[in-house]
């Protein structure tokens, strides 16, 4: 196991649920209530200073998973001082798709978010502007959920001349 | 306050909307301006005019469908998006050792190149912008010089599809290196002439210098990468943080610069140039011989003649093609140094011939957040140097 | 004070003939060869400045004469193009705009001298239109009222950004026209006159060139009517990535053709004051007024030779107004844009302060000098 997986489970202690290394990367998984703290400390603590927030995104289950952990939001960190990663996942349930927003953690997260928002339909509670950013707003459903029909027709907007 | 500015006729504000069919707002993209005069107060950006479903697209293809998708992300410099997917896709396999070392090296020099391609493409239009049309041209001119050589590589200028997983779609043409010497002689004359043209301007130098800025703090929490990076001071590049490709045997520097300023961005700019330059000449200088694909028929196809003489090469290119590759379960990360910053692909897969999840790190996505905080108590001219110098490219900031 | 030399002489025909003729002349001059041609000289020279070809597209069975029928197939496309008015614009005014903004640029032509005095069988010619004595005066009377025509444009638009350039129309022409007024007092001090044949004829003597006595003042008036011209570096209020096309982002067809041709008709008016000013007029270096006469009179005749010297003072002043603004052009194609604040603090900073020293020091030398 590597070291930043012993430190968040040393830290982090029962938020840590599962943590892997693949291919070099060290992931963790993260409880959905403890994770601003987590994500918080993460940025803060000396030894693992993650600064950056490179990628946030969501990956969608369906079918391959159980109901109550259909989503995973997944956080892509980056330390600077340190040159290191870290994976962050959080699962999601498909009932109550909502998870804390690290806007206040990192700027970068705000559009990202939206972009979670949109695309899969997970609500960021907290953030302050929880608005599609790459669809329009009269756009129905979440595309890249996988139960979203390729082939679905969005109804016509517009000014009706 | 707000009755308090209606008597008051001097603060009115009044509301601008900037794009999305605005010359300046290449790339589609919409600003919601409240001017002060010519001030900037309030400045929402709206995004998405180009999205097309990238990860979508790729989800419901094979795992080599997808690349011709990566060439519209950032289309000035498509190599570069192909060679952060294929990384992914043979991390995700298991095999990025064992991508013979030509290969390595040859996608080394087409990153390089587009990387130049890019900037050039980029600085032109922000001079263009500026109104200085003569230099845009230039740069235009030199852009095209650097898109002949990758087009003599693949055939194409702008979405040349040649990077494979497992190697390429065809190895360097006859007398390469020698056009390449031509044309970076070329290139250099034309760099010094921007450099004479812009970098002493004092009109070119009182547009850019100081406006735009943003600290370093900032430009960190807002996940800036790249040039914008670089320029705000810090020492971040994915080819020196985590050598991927043959850059760790190539010998170059990063610029840093020391303000965050639209000038710091296009000094970074101009001087990667450069640098490209020397990476691209070094690599073929070291450029090993041998084959440009991986052996093992799963993942990458045997060649077209085997294909049509041995049965199970053709076998595997009907399973290829037909199935697609097969991925194990598992997933990925994986960050390459892209023109605009960090490009990073999260692959995750299930198994099989397609990908679960295909996500990219669109670097501008992040940097084109930070445009409102960087241009609110500006001037409207400062929009557009700053959004420029961001280099949003709607290809890839809206996927 | 006011002189009425430039009112019909007792004998009135060969008068009317001649004003006539001198108002033909600045006209097809302006509107028939400058105006047009100014385009395809822009596009060619552009292109030759840019490594590219240029004008080449438009031909006649497949003759594209260097591109020169883009004049004509631009004549025929503004002309039958749908004439826009935008929903909620002030109709009137907006048909008004573009006459106010042409016709000052072909008016201010009136006072400046392309030729000297000639005695022709008795009669003498003036190759000036008016010869007003406060030629400079009324030049920047008239300059100014063409901001009107921009700004009424930018307003009557009913669009943001022809107001935002509208506005900005207003600020720099006004902050300019205050600099550039500045700038030329140090001419009319050294020639001890407005009237433009007066400081015409003062130049003969090459030393003279109003380029020797007033350096700096030749530099700030450039930079001024550069700005009055609105064209790059200054084009900030027609900025096209900034405010799209500034004050006349709505006008189209003909209309828009009056905007062009009234940039390009003050861009003839700048270089035409600026060799009237600064460059000698229509005097040849080293060959006095008097003196080409008389050579000429030698060869054909006294009323034939002062034809010949009209005719090459004529041919002088136009080759010089051709040669400044393809200068006036080779700048606007080499410069960035200036931001507005930018423009404002040249202006106001620099132009004015520097103009009001030139007057200073022009006045102590000619103190020190008599």
């Amino acid at each position: 196991m590597g070291r930043l997986i012993d430190l968040c489970k040393q830290k982090l202690g029962g938020a840590v649920l599962s943590a892997h290394e693949q291919h070099g990367d060290e992931t963790v998984v993260i409880r959905k209530d403890a994770m601003l703290t987590a994500l918080r400390w993460l940025r803060d603590d000396n030894d693992t200073k993650f600064d950056f927030m490179m990628d946030l995104t969501a990956v969608d289950y369906f079918g391959t998973r159980p109901r109550d952990e259909r989503f995973e939001v997944v956080y892509h960190l980056f330390s600077l001082t340190h040159n290191h990663r870290l994976r962050v996942k959080i699962p999601v349930a498909e009932a109550d798709p909502a998870v804390e927003s690290a806007a206040t953690v990192w700027k970068a997260a705000d559009w990202f978010e939206r972009e979670v928002w949109d695309m899969y339909g997970i609500v960021f509670k907290g953030h302050p502007n929880m608005k599609r950013i790459l669809l329009y707003e009269e756009f129905e459903g979440h595309p890249l959920r996988k139960d979203y029909n390729i082939r679905k027709r969005q109804p016509l907007i517009g000014p009706e001349n | 306050m707000e009755n308090k500015n209606r008597l008051d006729l001097n603060t009115e504000l009044m509301v601008l909307n900037m794009g999305p069919s605005h010359p300046a707002t290449h790339g589609t993209v919409r600003f919601f301006l409240k001017l002060d005069g010519e001030k900037v107060v309030h400045m929402e950006t709206e995004i998405g005019y180009l999205h097309r479903g990238f990860e979508k697209h790729c989800e419901n293809g094979t795992w080599t469908q997808a690349f011709p998708f990566t060439d519209r992300l950032n289309y000035c410099s498509a190599p570069q998006n192909n060679v952060a997917y294929a990384l992914a896709v043979e991390k995700l396999l298991g095999v990025t050792d064992k991508v013979p070392p030509r290969a390595v090296y040859i996608r080394t020099i087409m990153c390089e190149l587009s990387r130049m391609a890019d900037h050039y493409t980029n600085l032109g239009a922000a001079t263009l912008e500026l109104g200085a049309l003569t230099a845009f041209i230039y740069f235009v001119e030199a852009r095209e010089l650097t898109w002949d050589l990758i087009e003599s590589v693949c055939g194409a200028r702008l979405t040349s599809n040649y990077i494979r997983v497992g190697g390429l779609a065809s190895d360097l043409p006859e007398g390469f290196a020698a056009r390449v010497k031509e044309v970076f002689a070329k290139n250099r004359v034309f760099w010094d002439e921007f450099d004479k043209l812009l970098t002493h301007n004092r009109i070119f130098l009182d547009r850019m210098r100081d406006t735009g800025g943003i600290s370093r703090a900032d430009a960190i929490s807002y996940a800036f990468t790249g040039p914008c990076l670089r320029a705000a001071g810090v020492e971040y590049d994915v080819r020196k943080a985590f050598p991927y490709l043959a850059y760790r045997d190539v010998d170059f520097d990063i610029p840093i610069g020391t303000t965050g300023d639209n000038f710091d961005r296009y000094l970074v700019r101009m001087e990667e140039i450069k640098q490209s330059m020397r990476i691209v000449e070094q690599c073929l200088l070291q450029l090993p011989s041998g084959p440009i694909n991986i052996n093992d028929a799963s993942v990458r196809n045997p060649s077209k003649e085997d294909g049509k003489t041995y049965m199970e090469s053709m076998i595997f290119h009907f399973k290829n093609t037909i199935e697609g590759i097969q991925v194990p379960k598992g997933e990925a990360y994986v960050a390459t140094e892209g023109t605009n910053g960090e490009v990073g692909f999260y692959l995750v897969s299930q198994g099989g011939g397609k990908p679960w999840k295909c996500r990219v790190r669109p670097p501008c996505f992040a940097l084109t957040q930070a445009i409102g905080h960087m241009c609110t108590g500006h001037y409207l001219s400062d929009i557009i140097p700053t959004f420029d110098m961001i280099n949003l490219i709607g290809g890839e900031c809206d996927r | 004070m006011f002189d009425y030399t430039y009112l019909p002489s007792p004998n009135l025909i060969p008068s009317l003939v001649e004003m006539m003729l001198k108002i033909m002349f600045i006209f097809t001059m302006n509107m028939g060869v400058f105006a047009p041609v100014l385009g395809w000289v822009e596009r060619k020279q552009s292109a030759l400045m840019q490594d590219r070809i240029g004008a080449n597209r438009a031909d006649i069975f497949g003759f594209t004469l260097f591109g020169l029928l883009h004049i004509a197939s631009d004549a025929l496309k503004l002309l039958v193009k749908e004439d826009f008015i935008p929903r909620g614009a002030d109709k009137p005014l907006h048909y008004l705009a573009p006459f106010i903004a042409v016709v000052p640029a072909l008016v201010a032509f009136a006072v400046i001298p392309f030729g000297g005095k000639y005695m022709l069988w008795g009669h003498e010619a003036n190759l000036v239109i008016a010869d007003l004595n406060v030629g400079m005066l009324y030049i920047f009377a008239v300059a100014s009222l063409a901001t009107y025509g921009a700004v009424i444009g930018g307003w009557a638009s009913n669009n943001s950004w022809s107001l935002l350039g509208g506005l900005r129309v207003g600020a720099q022409m006004l902050s300019y026209e205050v600099a550039m007024g500045l700038t030329l007092v140090g001419i009319f001090m050294v020639y001890g006159s407005l009237q433009l044949t007066t400081i015409g004829m003062a130049q003969e003597n090459f030393f003279r060139w109003g380029i020797f006595l007033q350096p700096l003042g030749f530099i700030l008036f450039i930079a001024c009517a550069l700005a009055e011209n609105k064209r790059t570096p200054f084009d900030i209020p027609e900025a096209e990535s900034e405010l799209i096309a500034g004050y006349f982002t709505e006008y189209s067809g003909l209309k828009f053709a009056m905007f062009w041709m009234a940039e390009f008709l003050e861009m003839v008016t700048i270089a035409a004051v600026l060799v009237a000013l600064f460059f000698g007029g229509w005097h040849i270096p080293f060959i006095t007024h008097q003196g080409l006469i008389d050579a000429m009179g030698h060869l054909f005749g006294p009323n034939f030779g002062a034809i010949a010297a009209m005719l090459i003072h004529a041919a002088v002043f136009w080759i010089k107004v051709v040669a400044w603004i393809v200068i006036l052009m080779l700048i606007r194609w080499s410069l960035p844009r200036f931001r507005f604040d930018q423009v404002m603090r040249l202006g106001w900073k620099i132009v004015l302060p520097l103009a009001l020293m030139n007057i200073v020091l022009t006045g102590l030398i000619i103190l020190a000098v008599r």
